[in-house]
């Protein structure tokens, strides 16, 4: 059993899409306010089991799915719960950056507009501080009116982390965040995640070991849909005691 | 030389003169009725409605239709935009595929249904609530004409978003009303700006479907239940009478029918690289 | 919760919407059927429909020649219009260069938006004096000009956009990879677009043929303008015919003050309808056919 206090406990979760069995009876614990990776060779179920966490796998039609997603002691598939809500608590961040068509102070501002908030100041205020979390204020705030679209790609998701921590989440998930990033943006995204997790706990899927090794402390690891071996990030990259997970990290498995 | 290459070059000299064909033909139509209406056209047919014995060539102009037809198309085109916009909302984010495919499938066939057709339906639905010949008519049958257009064009341009935007407002907790009216809508605009042009260009150059239910008249209507006069049936009826002065009229509306759609298609070309600015690529 | 609300209400509001827009085609059905049951009661279907006898103040209410005559200026339309369209959109997909294209495209578009008037007024201005003149003499009839040639042509004209728009988007859409597998076995460039492009590309056609088709069939302004409006069935193309839209729209005006008058005039409405009812569901499944069938 794990030492730490567990946030999200996945229970059982199985998901079979168009009836191929995508997720393989999964159980994990994700720790608070830590770092974990889901890594895995592409194609074995990490983004899947990502999406499934904040129910964005909902968007997928033919998606069957069975188990428990338990965040802070509530199950997010039970049929209660209220879906905005969940995703609310649990922020999102994308392979590539996908800002909304609207400007710069619109698309953080996005989040708490709709989730009720209507006071010029304190959004003033919302948008200038995650900016300035995402480490992107310097470089918008004599244009927060124009167009999203017209940041670079690394602008754009530092915007779309800025837009996911403005509604307040506790747990961050990033899809490969850094997939479509020059290595100068990536590295900013890294060290913006290592600052985060004083507050946030972060899930993020990379198919980068390197960076995985760079990030995490605690280590999840996909192949086919099964969860091989979990644990902390030390014990997983130094003493590795599934055979496959050695294979991995070896690079015989890609 | 190869049969094969005679065979190509003889087909390939049958498309260039087909194509040629159609070209000049859509240039002599363009040219035809613009040298003939053109001369005609003076300020006093734009800005004066008819006056007594207009119909015999004596003075005045066609102000009355040329508002007739702006106060038809627009009012369609505002009408068919209330129900379109959400029915492709609808189709968007909440529609199960198989009810968006019937949806999708009775839209099309009402695309195909004749206007005239839709003015008989319009004549129906007059009759029921004893209406007239009037402008709400005309607008009725205009906006049952419009609408199928305008609904697919935009259901089109949606279907195009791409998933990741979707899933990034989904991602913030919003409901589907907000991810479509507030993160779709906009993606969208452009598109659907040139849906409703689209629509609006249809509507004004249409004469069957207003024929019994819009009337005609020589004044601009003050009320939705006035008859109204429209552009193109003041080019049908002026090319009826037998007076060469009145003809040479008809020209000239069509001439200003002409513009209108023209200036629409081109504005449509214009506005839609504006409301580009925040489209996500 | 208000959120929640506004969803709630909003999504039943565009559902009906939805609904709505969904039944208007079957309203538009029952509506022309609810009128055309006086004179489906008084009349057999068979009379109605192959009687040439049209005296309305009679009571004889004979749609044959109006049927014959939709029938041919839409026949002809279609075989004016299908080679021309077919060639020029090949060309278009498979040929022109890019400037070109460029240039021809949005004239098609342009050339879809003018309204029926205008085609009507441009054929009584050039295609019915040219009749007149020079064809019917050249084959030794004479002839006013406003005839079923004039409908055909002027129709032929109206339905190029719409086939040329569609069909070439569809030649578009064939993968290049199945003109490549064509080209490396040797064989010239028309041979792909003949065995190959046209192939794969023929539910696409067959959509585009459909849609100019029921353009053709339903018009009204244009083809009344120039076609004659005399209630016999033609013998040769240079004579006068009198099509079903033309009918609805040139009597509107009597058809309170007439008994059945009304009624017949939007039976007349509800045969246009149902004609273009079937062709739309028909090609539908033809399509679906056909895809299986490549796929």
């Amino acid at each position: 059993m794990p030492k730490f206090k567990p946030h999200i406990r996945v229970k059982n979760l199985n998901l079979f899409y168009e009836g191929h069995h995508a997720l393989k009876d999964i159980t994990v614990d994700i720790p608070e306010k830590e770092i974990t990776a889901i890594i895995g060779p592409s194609g074995c179920g990490k983004t899947t089991l990502l999406k499934s966490l904040n129910r964005l796998i909902d968007l997928v039609d033919g998606i069957e799915i069975s188990g428990e997603v338990i965040v802070d002691g509530e199950d997010i598939y039970s049929t209660k719960v209220d879906v905005t809500y969940i995703r609310k608590k649990i922020g999102m961040l994308g392979q590539k950056p996908y800002p909304l068509p609207m400007s710069i102070y619109d698309n953080v501002a996005y989040g708490p507009r709709i989730h009720g908030m209507r006071k010029k100041k304190e959004l003033d205020g919302i948008v200038e501080h995650y900016l300035e979390v995402a480490g992107l204020w310097d470089e918008v705030k004599d244009r927060l009116k124009s167009p999203a679209s017209m940041l670079s790609a690394g602008q754009q998701q530092r915007l779309c982390l800025a837009r996911s921590l403005a509604v307040e989440p506790e747990i961050i998930l990033g899809d490969e965040p850094t997939s479509a990033l020059d290595p100068i943006s990536s590295k900013r995204i890294e060290e913006v995640f290592i600052a985060l997790k004083k507050d946030y706990t972060i899930v993020i899927v990379t198919h980068i070991l390197r960076q995985a090794v760079r990030l995490a402390d605690y280590v999840i690891f996909l192949y086919m849909g099964d969860v091989i071996e979990q644990g902390p990030a030390k014990e997983i990259f130094e003493n590795p005691k599934e055979e496959r997970t050695k294979a991995y990290i070896g690079g015989e498995i890609s | 030389m190869d049969r094969r290459k005679i065979e190509e070059d003889f087909f390939k000299g049958l498309m260039i003169l087909s194509t040629a064909i159609i070209v000049g033909i859509l240039f002599a139509i363009v040219a035809v009725v613009v040298l003939k209406g053109a001369p005609a056209l003076s300020l006093s047919m734009l800005t004066q409605t008819p006056k007594g014995g207009y119909y015999l060539g004596k003075g005045g102009g066609i102000l009355n239709a040329i508002i007739g037809s702006l106060y038809l198309a627009f009012g369609a085109t505002a009408l068919s935009l209330i129900i379109a916009l959400p029915v492709a909302f609808y189709l968007r984010e909440y529609a199960s595929e198989r009810f968006a495919n019937f949806v999708r499938l009775s839209l099309d066939i009402l695309w195909g249904v004749p206007s005239i057709v839709y003015g008989a339906f319009g004549f129906i639905i007059m009759l029921y609530f004893g209406l007239r010949a009037c402008l709400l008519g005309g607008i009725i049958a205009l906006t049952l004409l419009i609408l199928p257009i305008m609904t697919r064009a935009m259901d089109e341009v949606m279907r195009m978003v791409a998933f990741e935007l979707r899933e990034a407002s989904y991602g913030l907790g919003s409901t589907k009303l907000e991810v479509v009216s507030k993160v779709i809508s906009r993606q969208t605009l452009p598109g659907m700006l040139t849906a409703v042009l689209l629509a609006f260009g249809r509507g004004i150059g249409d004469a069957a479907s207003i024929l019994f239910t819009a009337g005609y008249t020589d004044y601009i209507p003050h009320s939705l239940f006035d008859p109204v006069a429209s552009l193109p049936l003041a080019v049908f009826f002026q090319l009826g009478t037998p007076f060469p002065e009145v003809q040479e009229r008809a020209y000239a509306s069509a001439v200003v029918l002409l513009v209108i759609i023209l200036l629409t298609s081109v504005s449509s070309r214009l506005l839609t690289k504006r409301w580009s600015r925040f489209v996500i690529k | 919760m208000d959120r929640k609300l506004k969803e709630a209400i909003a999504s039943k509001l565009m559902l009906l919407a939805t609904v709505f827009s969904s039944l208007l085609i079957f309203a538009v059905v029952i509506g022309l059927i609810q009128k055309s049951r006086p004179i489906l009661a008084t009349h057999s279907l068979s009379e109605l429909l192959l009687s040439s006898s049209w005296f309305p103040l009679r009571g004889e209410f004979g749609f044959y020649p109006f049927i014959i005559g939709t029938i041919w200026v839409t026949v002809l339309a279609m075989l004016f219009s299908l080679p021309l369209c077919l060639l020029t959109s090949i060309y278009l997909a498979e040929y022109a260069p890019a400037k070109i294209r460029a240039f021809i495209k949005p004239l098609i578009d342009l050339l879809a938006g003018i309204p029926s008037v205008v085609y009507g007024l441009w054929g009584i201005l050039i295609v019915v004096p040219l009749i007149k003149d020079y064809v019917a003499p050249f084959f030794g009839y004479s002839a006013t000009g406003y005839c079923l040639l004039a409908g055909g042509i002027v129709l032929a004209i109206m339905v190029f956009p719409i086939i040329i728009a569609v069909s070439e988007e569809v030649f578009r859409a064939v993968p290049h990879e199945i003109r490549e597998v064509s080209l490396a076995l040797g064989a010239t460039k028309w041979q792909t677009v003949k065995h190959v492009a046209l192939r794969a590309a023929l539910p696409g056609v067959i959509a585009a043929i459909v849609l100019g088709f029921s353009r053709a069939f339903g018009e009204t302004m244009a083809v009344m303008m120039v076609v004659g409006n005399v209630a016999r069935v033609p013998s040769s193309v240079f004579e006068p015919a009198y099509p079903l839209t033309a009918l609805i729209a040139n009597n509107y005006g009597e058809m309170m003050s007439v008994p059945l008058y009304d009624s017949a005039l939007l039976l007349s409405a509800l045969i246009l309808l149902l004609v273009i009812l079937f062709f739309s569901i028909a090609a539908r499944i033809v399509l679906l056919r056909i895809e299986r069938r490549v796929m």
